[in-house]
């Protein structure tokens, strides 16, 4: 459970006080017209999705499903929606969409980090991605009560090995975990969130949007795929950025580069091959989901290297060391 | 359970074998793996060979040099 974190704007603001304030009747704000692409608004979806993860130590697990804040989360989610499939080409065909996230394309975050990042470079990084990893494989699971036969089959696979194959010890979240101790980082959940400024947010956010709705089905394991696509090089990569920096701790990034290269092949012929047969006509949201999580992870990845070219952290605030 | 294992060529890329799995090596080394599928590497590029580390992959667009 994590705690709950600092405002950013008025949205989250009321909110968080509403929460807070001991009164599940308590008045919420409107969503109003927001920055699709803000702190505002990704704070804001964060802290109503939490409430359906592990949700945070002063709020009553009540308001998970209260009806007035589930309308402000939606109104929220259709700005954020509407900018996702706004900033993606669409297409009516899923292959050239996988290929084109097939070619590994320089300049990207775990390029830096192999060629010149350091100690400070890195432990950013791990802090930006906890806000993903202390819930690994989370959002995905609510997929799953909406697929059928080898689709739904394959992905309680793939979900089993984030899982750790059914030892906690191995879970993909613990390897994480890991390795944020190593860095002398706190490991606690959620322990970054307010550190961690919007294009991290906005990554999650898609994710649990996408979970949430089973009118996005599709676009959930369109992303699954595009994340299991293209991590599988990027973490080797990064196990060689930790080699460089003295980081022995590398099991986190050594199992993503094994376990992907299945991850990939499963989820491209056997989920969304098998999705697609029962149900053509969720190619279109299959591809938007592909093309958003690039839109997302690009714009998270031009954050974090404007920042680092520009001498300055790209979090919100110094991590505080653990 | 299936009666036999099910194993995938995939064009292009690794072989898909149902695990868990354990391979001998030509220099005699033996290695496993228990994960539910296991990629192995078809085309010698892997730097984990056996295993699929997606080193298959074209570096280039289609018609790039
Ligand atoms: S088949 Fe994938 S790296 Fe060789
Ligand atoms: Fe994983
Ligand atoms: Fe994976």
């Amino acid at each position: 459970m994590g705690h709950i974190p600092q405002p950013r704007g008025p949205i989250s603001e009321g909110i968080i006080s509403a929460l807070t304030s001991g009164d599940t009747r308590a008045t919420l704000p409107s969503a109003g017209t927001p920055d699709p692409f803000g702190d505002d608004l990704h704070l804001s979806l964060y802290v109503c999705y939490e409430l359906h993860y592990q949700g945070f130590d002063a709020v009553d697990p009540e308001w998970e499903w209260d009806p007035a804040l589930l309308g402000l989360r939606r109104d929220l989610e259709r700005v954020y929606l509407a900018a996702l499939r706004d900033g993606v080409a669409g297409g009516a065909d899923v292959d050239p969409v996988v290929e084109e996230l097939m070619i590994d394309a320089p300049g990207g975050v775990s390029h830096f980090l192999e060629d010149k990042g350091e100690l400070w470079h890195l432990r950013e990084y791990v802090v930006h991605r906890s806000i993903y990893h202390h819930k690994e494989a989370d959002p995905h699971a609510w997929v799953i009560p909406r697929l059928t036969g080898q689709a739904k089959a394959s992905m309680v696979a793939v979900e089993y090995d984030e899982y750790g194959g059914g030892r906690a010890d191995h879970m993909h979240s613990t390897l994480f975990r890991g390795l944020m101790r190593a860095l002398d980082l706190d490991d606690s959940y959620l322990a970054y969130l307010d550190e961690a400024p919007a294009p991290m947010l906005g990554v999650v956010n898609m994710m649990s949007m996408f979970g949430l709705h089973r009118s996005l089905r599709g676009a959930l394991v369109g992303h699954f795929a595009a994340a299991e696509i293209t991590t599988s090089p990027g973490a080797a990569r990064m196990t060689r950025a930790l080699k460089r920096l003295g980081v022995a701790e590398t099991v986190f990034f050594t199992e993503h580069v094994e376990a992907d290269a299945v991850h990939e092949q499963v989820l491209r012929r056997d989920v969304i091959g098998d999705l697609l047969r029962r149900e053509p006509e969720l190619t279109g949201d299959v591809v938007f989901g592909l093309q958003a999580t690039d839109l997302v992870e690009g714009r998270f990845g031009a954050h974090l290297l404007g920042a680092w070219d520009a001498g300055r952290t790209s979090l919100l605030e110094a991590p505080h060391a653990g | 359970m299936p009666d036999e294992r099910r194993v995938t060529m995939v064009t292009g890329g690794p072989i898909l074998v149902e695990g868990p799995v354990e391979i001998t090596l030509d220099d005699g080394r033996v290695v496993r793996s228990d994960r539910f599928v296991v990629a192995l590497c078809a085309c010698r590029r892997s730097k984990t060979f056996p295993f699929c580390d997606t080193s298959h992959r074209p570096k280039h667009r289609r018609g790039e040099s």
